[in-house]
């Protein structure tokens, strides 16, 4: 009989392991080398690599259980219904959610988000409404509910920031008002790294009745996420920037809620029965799942939780913060380059720009030194505006990443200021 | 090393360092808005035109070192040109960081652009290149107040 490839690479993964650092040999694409150097990969903010377990959870999928889901009779689409619904509440119980009914299958945080806006969001906001966001938002956590406002005649507030990237939380609390529908934040800030202090700031809103929903795309692979301790209503985040893949994401909404909020698409499995006079709607969580879902990807999403549970998300974040404080103090020793975002609690992110040079300029040169990290403004153009550059150089770090890594982009940034300074 | 020093040459980081023609003209004829979404690149190229002659060019702006060299060297290039002449140069210029035509082979009509040669290298930095050049080319054909390379 076969050995369960499961247990093969747990075992590989255990003999291998060396501290969190030992890890990075489940992801075969971090093996690679790019312009005859290994690669340093510190683009994790905008994506994350793969584990082999991930890879081969959506191989598997394909190869043996490949059938549509929710549907057939038949062996496989048991099978893989099965498998999918096993995914599910390995994300309920990742995000400690009260119940799989509270878990729904996206395409990503962004879709995440519109479904808010476009149901919960299109029946509950009417004319001289307010949605408040905050200042470090990315692009989907604006965009939907600018598209919201218009359309209701509602207004968009924004809580404003400090110098260091935090949020003034007196002012949220003064423009939490009569008129405040919905405060939709981010956990943690894509551009800057600053991690907002969610709990206190739901705590506040529900004071006055005001739900919230958190954008936790950067949140996720960092820290151990309890959407029920955090007490929001609403919590959405990506697959493929916790090591599973891209195309599926979830959103967490609170039962009450999502029971009363209309579907946000119509089509297959979103029903019960369908007839050209009515059509009654699924329960939860299928009443916003139309259509096949990414089926192999929402199985893959288990597997990643699978392995980051393996790995424990204290130690992650133990390991990230030491690293992140590491390369904190690397570039501020370097002359010329200001780190844009600074505040207290931070993860994950270290944007700064270098006195004189563009940060395209720095991307292509860190290039060549097989280093890959994000330039320009991370759909986040209101936060480079808020600091006044045009674009940020940004090193995001997953727990693979390690302080050799950190060693070579700092070597790279001098090479960046001996080229173009 | 080698495809990076060619794509920054000495005349780009020179011209990034001290970038020909970079003012506003108050008396152009036209004045088109260049924006490259990606990477937050943004130029105002300034041409006045008589007759069919480009009399001045300047741009204003900011944005990475090929974009910014770029707008300086295609400036001086193209001060006194016609505008038949400019387009020409547009289409020579834009072959060559697209890699359709050989540097060293054209060196004598590229002139000064040739030094633009290692950007056929860097895909994504092609936008950078011609940034300019489109917004040039906008503003000749007086056709939008804005483009955008995306």
């Amino acid at each position: 009989m076969m050995k369960n490839p499961d247990d093969t690479l747990m075992a590989e993964f255990i003999e291998r392991v060396d501290g969190i650092k030992g890890c990075r040999f489940n992801f075969p694409l971090l093996r690679q080398s790019v312009n005859g150097k290994p690669l340093v990969y510190l683009d994790n903010a905008a994506t994350s690599q793969k584990p082999q377990v991930v890879i081969d959870a959506l191989m598997r999928y394909y190869q043996e259980e490949n059938s549509n889901i929710h549907r057939g009779v038949h062996y496989l689409s048991e099978k893989a219904t099965q498998s999918y619904e096993a995914s599910r509440a390995k994300v309920r119980k990742f995000v400690n959610a009260a119940s799989v009914q509270e878990v729904i299958f996206v395409r990503g945080t962004t879709e995440g988000i519109n479904l808010v806006a476009g149901s919960y969001g299109r029946k509950n906001i009417r004319q001289g409404d307010e949605v408040l966001i905050s200042a470090m938002e990315h692009h989907s956590n604006i965009v939907p509910w600018q598209v919201l406002c218009e359309e209701k005649g509602a207004k968009l507030r924004v809580i404003p920031m400090n110098d260091d990237g935090e949020l003034l939380l007196d002012e949220y609390e003064r423009l939490l008002g009569e008129k405040t529908r919905l405060v939709a934040i981010a956990h943690i800030s894509n551009a800057l790294g600053t991690v907002n202090p969610i709990k206190e700031m739901v705590a506040v809103a529900h004071r006055k009745g005001i739900p919230v929903l958190v954008d936790g795309a950067q949140a996720v692979p960092h820290r151990k996420v309890d959407v029920q301790d955090l007490g929001c209503d609403f919590y959405t985040f990506s697959s493929h920037k916790m090591f599973g893949p891209t195309g599926v994401g979830i959103l967490y909404g609170k039962k009450q809620f999502l029971d009363a909020m209309p579907p946000y698409q119509g089509g297959g499995d979103m029903i019960k029965s369908v007839t050209f006079e009515k059509t009654i709607y699924n329960d939860l969580p299928y009443k916003f799942e139309a259509g096949t879902p990414n089926i192999a990807g929402g199985i893959a999403l288990g597997a990643a939780i699978d392995y980051m549970g393996m790995l424990d998300m204290e130690a992650i974040s133990t390991y990230e913060h030491d690293l992140l404080n590491y390369a904190t103090e690397a570039l501020r020793g370097i002359n010329g380059v200001r780190i844009i975002g600074t505040a207290r609690e931070k993860a994950g992110v270290l944007s700064f720009v270098i006195e004189g040079i563009h940060p395209h300029d720095i991307g292509t040169i860190l290039d060549d030194e097989g280093i890959a990290i994000r330039t320009g403004h991370h759909c986040a153009q209101p936060v480079m505006q808020r600091f006044g550059v045009p674009a940020t150089a940004r090193a995001s770090f997953a727990f693979y990443n390690t302080k050799d890594e950190v060693d070579i982009l700092v070597k790279g940034i001098h090479k960046v200021i001996e080229v173009l300074g | 090393m080698s495809a990076l020093r060619e794509l920054y040459q000495e005349v780009i980081l020179d011209h990034n360092k001290s970038p020909r023609n970079f003012r506003k003209m108050e008396d152009a004829t036209r004045a088109v808005d260049g924006y490259n979404p990606l990477c937050g690149d943004h130029y105002k190229i300034f041409v006045k035109v008589e007759g069919d002659v480009i009399q001045d060019i300047s741009f204003d702006g900011a944005g990475c070192a090929i974009s910014k060299a770029s707008a300086s060297v295609m400036s001086s290039v193209l001060k006194g040109k016609t505008k038949e002449e400019a387009e020409r140069l547009f289409q020579q210029f834009h072959k060559l960081v697209t890699g359709d035509i050989d540097a060293e082979k054209n060196l004598e009509a590229l002139g000064k652009l040739a030094a633009f040669a290692g950007v056929s290298e860097f895909p994504v930095r092609v936008k950078c290149a011609s940034l300019a050049w489109h917004t040039m080319h906008a503003a000749l054909e007086a056709r939008v107040e804005t483009i955008s390379t995306e």
